[in-house]
């Protein structure tokens, strides 16, 4: 073995104390008697937490920071209640960190004419691009937000397109079903309905012609860019100050993203992430939807990691559903076998990319595609898609796993393959993946260069981490050792043998190295797994409802998982329809950009590739 | 020692150039057989894992999906000849989450009552997202995810909506690209037939279920059949496919189910196939450019036969894939580049109707 375990000590970090998850029902009870009537439990049916006055709202959330251990801004998010109440909400969902235990729900309401909310980005860093999306989509006001501009969107954009009375270019009716498509059948292509060229609208104040020559957005930013850094300049080598753009399009953004980076030399003064460009108003889409109907559309959200999405939602609606879906045993095995093979492919994905951009052109990142094609095989074999794998359902996964990976060949130059699902399982779990995991740490752990690129690079301190609202990988490799599977458990995690990776010195460095622990580890969950597969052999793997039109009892739920990339989450909201009422996805792609600007500062303009390589954000999951 | 790290990772490359001529080596000269190929694919390898598409191309597996199509009566079926399956009851309609599916629901011209068959059915492929639901809710199995996803075209304006012409598949090319999961089906249903037509034969004091089709003369199903599901030949509409008449005399008496109950899923050409694939690669016939297989052209090379329940080896014809090769229409085999098939408008099937509902806003 060649890699270095590290200890808190010898790293000189504090040694972490046990920590305790703080008390929920004691904490409300608390906030009731210190604030009276600015807090209030929310007794709407199938809501939970509670709804917390505009004016008291930071103070609260400063009093849960500090005192009460909700340190972690995990989600917030807004919801529009047109014909519900008129009004809008922004639910924020508190965690502590590294403690665990059930998170705190807490809400503010406001009206829908002029929304207007108090910014909690001084008190939480992370609600920053959180409360931006809100502004974006919802048009809610944020007074005392740094920097509230939009993010997903463009200026030219009319409207804010999550507001229930809003309706997109191709709109046809508020959900899905479309009546149109049985038993009438009239066939259209949406863009000859209405066609490029008029299905765009523009605000009333807004002139295209002034807004490309002179680009008054991109002025905007770059007036506010390098306020209040300071780098030493040397004065016998004086340099202008240089505004450049880093993508859109540059294969090491990893997608259509764009840094907006203030230079002094080849030094970072300051960074500004750009996104939006694969905006599709996935949320909107998912509200149109019916409630199953997402379950594809998620697929699409982190496409490295599709079953992982899948999961995060299955949990969320099931949550809803409640007593009426009861998972399998063997149902909830094949979960957990899918994810950590998903985990495996995702780190797999995520290391040979990051040595891409390190420079080492392709030779470790084909390696590590060519492993993951194995595992893409079988979940080929068994859900019918490589990538979009459609494979959970409420209740359970869509088919039990094939007796045989096999294929018949049906089209010119076929070349079939058979195999057995088990031993192919079991191979590759005892041999494959852990003979690459070892060939990639021979050939990447101890090299040089690598060494000399990442440590110490892109420093990101744990509180740091924390209080940015950073998820997964990047937060771990920070010191804080939080994993949603062991603070939260959800599925069979709990009788599974493993432990949280961690490393402590928040670099690039780091979070290399645990991405190649949590490997490990997913080995270590998926060897347990082969034999309770051969267990429950002819099983059902389904327990839910085979009916087509789900109707979710009204009600709140948020389910989350601990997805490759970080903490996944989705918020819904149903009013016991068929489709569901608010669908919030809490992106960690997303949410892990938030401290990019702050982790590339000071340092060189060739790190920032290497920085968001170990990010490892995927542009469908960040843009949605 | 400052760079024993980088040498060290220099051994790891090197060992994977070495290992990938020491593989070439053992396989020399029979690279393109069928225990090759399965080695090279196979988690024992070490060398190259690369497949060389479109001469050689990796086959999807059973549960793979795509585009779906409209399963029918295989045209030369004695008493239904190319009848679809669908009753157009709409549901994978509703079920499709990005709703690509459109369908007018037949009505009796004497009554005005519904009946249960489609009139028009079309998928716009650009907008289905495979997701399966259509496949996996309907509860008739008349529409199936297919395996064929060579779809592309020179023109996305008029060759992306499929109507049931283009979708419809006979219900043998089902069986023969997902063997064990059409036995499944087929076990479920109760038999070989649609449960419409069983309930129907039920009524009328006959045997629910007939038993599957055979084809002892796979020249002949392929020459009734390959018309049928072709592209662009509008006088395949199931119903006006009287050309399927020499198929009739093959279907007769063979059991659909063996002694101890399980389905037969028979296959055609299975041994002979196979055995062609093992003396490396395909006669040059069947390598001749076509755009999308037919069922009959199909060539159902798997040796599979441990996964289909019980599933007799077929006698089989070798000129099976020559002749399906000549019984192309013309209009499908063109010159080396394959363009896709020109639209041929049909009065009784005319192209979707396409419908503007409201006035374009921002029209100035």
């Amino acid at each position: 073995m060649v890699y270095i375990t590290q200890t808190p000590e010898q790293v000189g970090a504090e040694t972490p104390q046990e920590p305790q998850a703080p008390d929920l029902a004691k904490t409300i009870a608390d906030l009731q008697t210190r604030f009276g009537d600015a807090v209030k439990p929310d007794a709407r049916k199938g809501y939970g937490g509670v709804i917390v006055s505009n004016d008291k709202l930071v103070e609260v959330a400063t009093a849960l920071r500090d005192e009460y251990g909700y340190n972690y801004l995990s989600s917030a998010t807004a919801v529009d209640y047109l014909g519900q109440g008129d009004h809008m909400e922004m639910v924020y969902h508190a965690f502590s960190v590294p403690a665990g235990g059930p998170g705190l729900v807490f809400k503010a309401q406001t009206n829908r004419d002029t929304p207007s909310i108090p910014s909690l980005t001084p008190v939480f860093p992370g609600a920053d691009f959180q409360e931006r999306e809100a502004y974006d989509l919802y048009g809610i006001q944020f007074p005392g937000h740094p920097d509230l501009r939009r993010i997903l969107l463009w200026d030219g954009f009319d409207g804010h397109p999550m507001r229930k009375d809003w309706k997109e270019a191709y709109y046809e009716e508020e959900t899905k079903p479309f009546d149109s498509r049985w038993p009438g059948g009239h066939v259209f292509r949406a863009e000859e309905y209405n066609p490029f060229g008029h299905n765009v609208k523009y605000p009333a104040d807004f002139t295209l012609d002034d807004f490309t020559t002179g680009a008054a957005a991109e002025r905007d930013i770059q007036s506010g860019m390098s306020l209040g850094v300071s780098i030493e300049g040397d004065p016998d080598f004086p340099t202008d100050r240089l505004t450049i753009n880093l993508g859109p399009h540059h294969p090491s953004t990893h997608g259509v993203f764009r840094m907006l980076v203030s230079l002094h030399g080849e030094t970072i003064e300051d960074l500004q992430p750009v996104m939006g460009y694969l905006h599709r108003n996935h949320e909107q889409i998912g509200e149109r939807n019916t409630w199953f109907g997402n379950m594809p559309f998620t697929d699409r959200l982190d496409y490295i990691s599709s079953m992982g999405n899948n999961l995060g939602y299955a949990l969320a609606v099931e949550q809803l559903l409640g007593s009426q879906v009861t998972v399998p045993y063997r149902a909830e095995v094949i979960r957990v076998l899918m994810t950590e093979l998903t985990r495996i492919v995702n780190h797999l994905w995520a290391i040979g990319f990051l040595l891409n951009d390190l420079g080492a052109f392709f030779t470790p990142a084909l390696y590590a595609i060519e492993t993951r094609e194995y595992i893409l095989d079988f979940f080929e074999a068994t859900a019918g898609s490589r990538m979009m794998c459609n494979y959970m359902r409420f209740g359970g996964v869509g088919k039990d796993l094939p007796e045989r990976i096999h294929s018949v060949a049906n089209l010119v130059n076929d070349r079939f393959r058979d195999m057995d699902t088990m031993d192919y399982l079991t191979q590759l779990i005892n041999e494959r993946l852990p003979r690459m995991v070892d060939q990639l740490d021979q050939f990447l752990t101890s090299s040089e260069i690598v060494i000399s690129r990442c440590e110490g690079v892109g420093l990101l301190p744990p509180d740091m981490a924390i209080a940015y609202s950073a998820a997964g990988p990047l937060l771990r490799a920070s010191g804080v050792p939080y994993d949603v599977r062991k603070a939260q458990p959800y599925s069979i995690y709990p009788e599974l043998e493993w432990d949280v990776a961690v490393r402590y010195n928040g670099d690039i460095y780091d979070r290399y190295l645990i991405r190649m622990d949590e490997m490990r580890q997913s080995l270590r969950i998926l060897k347990q797994l082969l034999p309770r597969l051969e267990k429950t052999k002819g099983e059902s793997v389904f327990g839910g409802k085979s009916t087509y039109s789900i109707k979710a009892p009204a009600g709140e739920s948020y389910g989350h998982v601990e997805n490759p990339k970080g903490e996944l989450g989705f918020y819904t909201v149903s009013t016991g329809t068929g489709n569901p009422w608010r669908y919030h996805v809490r992106a960690p792609s997303f949410i892990n950009l938030t401290p990019l600007g702050e982790m590339c500062k000071g340092h060189k303009v060739a790190d920032v590739v290497a920085i968001l390589g170990s990010i490892d954000i995927v542009l469908g999951e960040t843009d949605r | 020692m400052y760079g024993v790290g980088i040498i060290k990772g220099l051994g790891v490359t090197l060992k994977h150039f070495v290992d990938t001529f020491v593989d070439d080596i053992q396989w020399f000269g029979k690279k393109h057989d069928v225990a090759t190929f399965q080695h090279k694919q196979s988690l024992a390898n070490v060398g190259l894992v690369t497949v060389e598409y479109p001469d050689e191309k990796l086959a999807v597996p059973e549960r793979f999906r795509f585009v779906p199509f409209l399963v029918t009566y295989n045209q030369d079926d004695p008493q239904y000849p190319g009848r679809d399956w669908c009753t157009s009851c709409g549901i994978c309609a509703k079920v499709c989450p990005p709703q690509c599916i459109w369908i007018v629901r037949g009505n009796d011209p004497t009554t005005g009552r519904p009946k249960p068959e489609p009139e028009a059915f079309y998928i716009d492929i650009d907008i289905c997202m495979n997701c399966g639901y259509c496949a996996e809710y309907c509860p008739f199995d008349a529409i199936k995810m297919d395996h064929d996803y060579e779809l592309a075209s020179y023109d996305r304006t008029s060759n992306h909506i499929f109507d049931k012409n283009k979708l419809s598949k006979e219900v043998r090319y089902w069986e023969t690209i997902a063997p064990t999961t059409a036995a499944e089906e087929m076990a479920a249903r109760g038999g070989y037939d649609h449960t419409d037509v069983q309930k129907t034969r039920k009524k009328a004091g006959l045997e629910a279920s007939r038993p599957g089709p055979v084809s002892d003369s796979p020249a002949e199903a392929v020459a009734a059949a390959a018309p049928a599901v072709a592209e662009a030949t509008p006088a395949a509409v199931p119903a006006a496919a009287p050309a399927a008449a020499p198929g009739t005399t093959d279907a007769s008496g063979r059991p659909t189910m063996t002694p101890d109950g399980k389905p037969i899923v028979r296959r055609r050409g299975t041994a002979a196939a196979a055995k062609q694939e093992g003396e490396g690669g395909e006669p040059k016939a069947a390598a001749a450019p076509k755009p999308r297989p037919t069922p009959a052209a199909a060539k159902p090379a798997a040796p599979a036969a441990s996964t289909a329940p019980a599933a007799p080896a077929t006698p089989a014809a070798p000129a099976a894939t020559t002749k399906s090769a000549e019984a192309e229409p013309p209009a499908a085999s063109g010159g080396a580049v394959q363009r896709g098939p020109k639209r041929v408008i049909d009065p009784n099937n005319p192209p979707p109707v396409v419908r503007r509902r409201n006035p374009p806003p921002n029209k100035d």
